[in-house]
């Protein structure tokens, strides 16, 4: 005989502070403080300070620690990928996302049943993280940050082709790329290193932290300078990282007439770019775009699909033509993703 | 299509005008014959095909998704074209009209392999099957497929794969993609017929590439070029002088292989013949103080410099033509004109104005019949216009140009005495025999239209451009008020990480009697760099609200704007804008309650003579 599993939705849910899992008593990247908290990745929308215990990563716990300090949670408590551990009888699982360096989705099973969050997460290739993997799951929780079809973002190695391309055509120019400085940031100083750029790198003081951190967490990202110091007339013609914030904002001044460039998945559409006065646009996402997405949600199996942070209404329209299952998760407090 | 498509991307990102310039200038010189036509065409008057793109667009767009996902997507682009050329895959569709869309299929598929046929049905945007090996050829199957654990090496490979296809740009181009030949393609057959060659192009091309061919046929590629600066790059490329191009231009077509072998050497200049064309405007300097002692007022006569458009009048050969000071051809706004001068053969000079019972309107009245294609036979009764005349260029044959200007007013006169075009008129000279004596016949003048006055040398000659020591304008001294800082704005280009286009108000109270500042105007000159960099700094210090590029900021500085005259605007809250609004002082020093109100704004509108001060002339 068999048993009549309770559906997932009557232990897992939506609350106040974020998605809670009832048998487990913890949260999922809740946005307000909570006792006990499970992080998929560094992202400040996923992950806070403030919790009684952190259950992450090691790679997102170093990250939060240099983002809000080393007492930024009571305890935490990091957990390999691919080990299960047990919280009051639910199985917890971290695997990767394929997001940025540490990220994970938590893959919960409980009475019969298995959800996978998946957080953010991407299927192109990353050398800065372990890839996405595929868990077949009865619920799964996606994002839909870039879900239009009019999303699909070009490889990493291609853009930076092109910036390499540009770099060779205006050699006396500085290269100013804004670039989100958790994750896209490094990615990109590593695919630029692999197509074999191997001149000093210069950052603007938001970005050098966490990029020291992914060094220490073993990625290679070779000479790194901090711009701030260094005489403006020595960068000519080099790579300046920064926050895209800083694009266009008075700190870019002392570059003379640099070319900004923005590496973002939004810059597949123009008016994104020119509405930042981007003049090298690199569509290059940390995301799912639109034909990932629709694979994913479709690879996996779930007979229920919980929408998160994005462009909900079109991907929940879509899935149902699909004849799929799917719901905007209402998460109170996850605003656009600065990517 | 892949240069073009190149140079419109980089045209489109790029700020710099002298960029631009360049980019330009390297396309004209290496793209081949008639493309490079063509896309000058595309930049300036547009590819001279008509079809209903839109239509069409979605007509194939409909084959492959699904409508409410196109309007979404539509809704968040807000351009057809780039939504269009974004949501296209990037793997070729089958694009076989609805009704015959099976049986096509079907007959393809029984060739091909599994694979093969999952591609050619991929009609959506459900992934293809060879992203699951377990799922070839079931498309719709894919998603129902369940525990099974699939690594992310499958979509790897799928964009190994679009990455070579779509990005391999050593690969030459196929010439059935050149300019050329597919304005050849497009510009024939049904409807039916040019929508399904439109989806085979787009089925070749990349996404920039889908994006440039729809803006080669839909027109208005908003890639911050002017059609004047597709000119100046296209003669500056070539060491010509853009009105060695401008006089000719309009006699030109598409795609201008005349104009081409002209510059390339290979053929004398295109005759323009009997198309009526533009020829380059004369401008004036303004005068200066410096320049009084040197100007004798015997050597010049005066005219009143009205408040419209400079604009130029070409009929010859049973055509019209209007154009506006930079060569645009703005006849289509204006049927009016171009009938009244229907069957004369000349070239005037004059202002474009709007006029009411044989009074000019505002400014604002005349801007409501600009910059469009079409006018409607409301906006004709509600604006009619009026060309105030300057000058005469041509009388039939004959290039007055060479003449003395009192020869060329001379044939002006008698020319329109016997002509008499329908709304026309002549400008009167002003007689005078002093400077002096003309600046106060110009204090009693009624100011209704008057922007200032002309000053042209008796002999002067028509040459284009701005001739040093021939035409002076000699303007009001500016009208000043005190205005409060309300927003700012980033600039563009150099200016890009500044705050320098400022709106700024004066105060008004409201219904409760609360004092509170509108907007009047927006300035973005008449500071110094140094300057520039404190107000800036002030911008960001003292935002109260972010906007995109706009900040509004605290009430708290005082702008000493001059301007030239105050009108009536729907634009502005306030219901007046200023004419010329530039920065003429920055009061850090003035407390902002002591700014002026909108009670004295509209004395300055409603008051006949509006001059309360003007440079006067050393005797």
């Amino acid at each position: 005989m068999a048993s009549v599993s309770p559906p997932v939705d009557s232990w897992l849910y939506p609350s106040d502070a974020g998605l809670y899992c009832e048998p487990g008593d913890f949260y999922i990247d809740p946005h307000r403080s909570v006792e006990r908290a499970v992080i998929t990745h560094g992202h400040s929308d996923h992950a806070r300070s403030g919790h009684g215990a952190v259950l992450a990563t090691h790679e997102t716990i170093e990250i939060m620690k240099v983002r809000y300090g080393d007492d930024c949670a009571g305890a935490f408590q990091p957990l390999a990928l691919g080990t299960p551990i047990s919280i009051n009888g639910v199985s917890v699982r971290l695997v990767p996302a394929g997001h940025i360096l540490g990220s994970a989705q938590v893959v919960i099973e409980w009475a019969g049943k298995r959800a996978v969050i998946s957080g953010d997460y991407k299927r192109a290739a990353d050398p800065t993280c372990a890839p996405f993997e595929l868990v077949p799951c009865d619920v799964f929780v996606t994002e839909a940050t870039f879900a239009l079809p009019v999303f699909r973002h070009e490889k990493a190695e291609h853009e930076v082709e092109k910036l390499l391309g540009s770099m060779a055509a205006e050699p006396d120019r500085t290269h100013l790329i804004g670039a989100y400085n958790l994750g896209k940031c490094q990615r990109m100083i590593r695919v630029i290193r692999d197509a074999g750029y191997d001149a000093p790198i210069y950052l603007h003081g938001a970005v050098i932290a966490l990029t020291e951190l992914y060094q220490r967490l073993g990625i290679e990202l070779g000479d790194l300078r901090p711009a701030t110091t260094t005489d403006a007339k020595s960068l000519r013609g080099g790579i300046v990282m920064c926050p895209p914030s800083a694009l266009g904002d008075r700190w870019s001044r002392r570059f003379g007439d640099p070319v900004n460039a923005f590496a973002s998945g939004w810059m597949r559409v123009r008016g994104r770019a020119r509405q930042h006065g981007v003049e090298l646009p690199l569509v290059v996402s940390d995301h799912v775009d639109w034909p990932e997405l629709i694979a994913t949600v479709t690879e996996v199996g779930a007979e229920d699909i919980w929408v998160t942070h994005g462009r909900e209404d079109a991907l929940v329209h879509y899935l149902a033509t699909l004849g799929l299952k799917a719901r905007a998760l209402a998460l109170v407090g996850c605003e656009e993703e600065a990517e | 299509m892949r240069a073009f498509a190149r140079l419109l991307d980089c045209l489109a990102y790029t700020q710099s005008r002298n960029r631009k310039l360049a980019l330009l200038g390297h396309y004209f010189r290496s793209a081949p014959d008639p493309d490079r036509g063509w896309a000058l065409a595309a930049l300036t008057d547009g590819v001279p095909i008509r079809m209903p793109l839109r239509r069409m667009l979605s007509d194939l767009v409909g084959r492959f998704i699904d409508p409410v996902l196109y309007r979404l997507s539509r809704d968040y682009v807000g351009d057809t074209a780039e939504t269009v050329s974004l949501l296209w895959p990037d793997h070729p569709v089958e694009l076989a009209p609805p009704s015959t869309l099976a049986s096509t299929a079907m007959s393809r598929a029984r060739g091909g392999d599994a694979g093969e046929k999952s591609k050619q049905l991929s009609l959506d945007f459900t992934p293809t099957p060879t992203l699951s090996p377990q799922g070839g050829g079931e498309l719709r199957g894919a998603h129902l497929l369940h525990r099974k654990e699939l690594g992310a090496s499958s979509l790897v490979e799928r964009e190994f794969e679009e990455g070579l296809i779509g990005h391999n740009s050593a690969e030459a181009e196929p010439a059935s993609l050149s300019l050329g030949n597919v304005i050849r393609e497009m510009a024939s057959g049904t409807t039916a017929e040019r929508t399904e060659r439109l989806g085979r192009l787009l089925n070749q091309l990349d996404a920039s590439g889908r994006w440039a061919l729809l803006k080669l046929l839909g027109g208005a590629p908003r890639v911050g070029v002017s059609a004047r600066l597709a000119r100046t790059a296209l003669a500056e490329c070539y060491g010509r002088d853009v009105s060695e191009i401008e006089e000719i231009w309009h006699a030109l077509e598409p795609p201008y292989l005349d104009l081409f072998a002209w510059l390339d050497g290979r053929a004398e200049r295109p005759d323009p013949g009997s198309k009526p064309v533009f020829r380059p405007v004369m401008l004036a300097h303004p005068v200066e103080d410096d320049d009084w002692p040197k100007l004798a007022a015997e050597d010049f006569v005066a005219e009143w410099k009205w408040d419209g458009i400079r604009v130029q009048v070409a009929a010859r050969g049973g055509d019209v033509r209007m154009f506006s000071r930079q060569g645009d051809d703005i006849s289509g706004a204006f049927p009016e004109i171009r009938s009244a001068f229907q069957g004369h053969d000349c070239v005037v000079d004059g202002e474009l104005l709007i006029m009411r019972d044989g009074s000019i309107a505002p400014f604002n009245d005349l801007q409501q019949r600009l910059n469009r294609k079409a006018v409607t036979a409301k906006m004709m009764t509600a604006y009619p216009p009026h060309v105030r005349l300057y000058d005469l260029l041509f009388d039939g044959p004959d290039d007055l140009r060479t003449l003395p200007f009192t020869e060329r007013r001379a044939r002006l006169e008698t020319w329109h005495a016997r002509h008499h075009p329908p709304l026309t008129d002549v400008s009167p000279l002003v007689p005078f025999q002093t400077f002096d004596e003309l600046n106060a016949l110009w204090s009693s003048a009624r100011a209704e239209g008057i922007e200032g006055l002309m000053l042209k040398r008796r002999d002067s000659t028509y040459q284009a451009g701005r001739i040093k020591g021939q035409w002076f304008k000699w303007k009001r001294a500016a009208l000043t008020l005190d205005c409060v800082l309300m927003y700012a704005q980033r600039g563009s280009g150099k200016r890009s990480s500044y705050y320098s286009d400022y709106t700024f108000g004066v105060w008004t109270q409201d219904a409760d009697g609360e004092r509170l500042l509108v907007p009047v105007g927006k300035a973005y000159s008449g500071f110094t760099d140094e300057e520039l960099l404190l107000l800036d700094r002030w911008v960001r210090d003292n935002t109260t609200e972010t906007f995109g590029p706009v900040r509004a900021v605290e009430p708290g500085l005082v702008f000493e704007v001059a301007f030239d005259s105050v009108q009536s605007s729907t634009r502005h809250k306030s219901g007046v804008a200023m004419r010329f609004p530039r920065i003429h002082r920055i009061r850090w020093d003035k407390p902002v309650a002591e700014a002026d109100t909108l009670e004295t704004v509209l004395r300055l509108m409603s008051g006949a003579s509006q001059a309360v001060g003007r440079d006067a002339p050393p005797a």
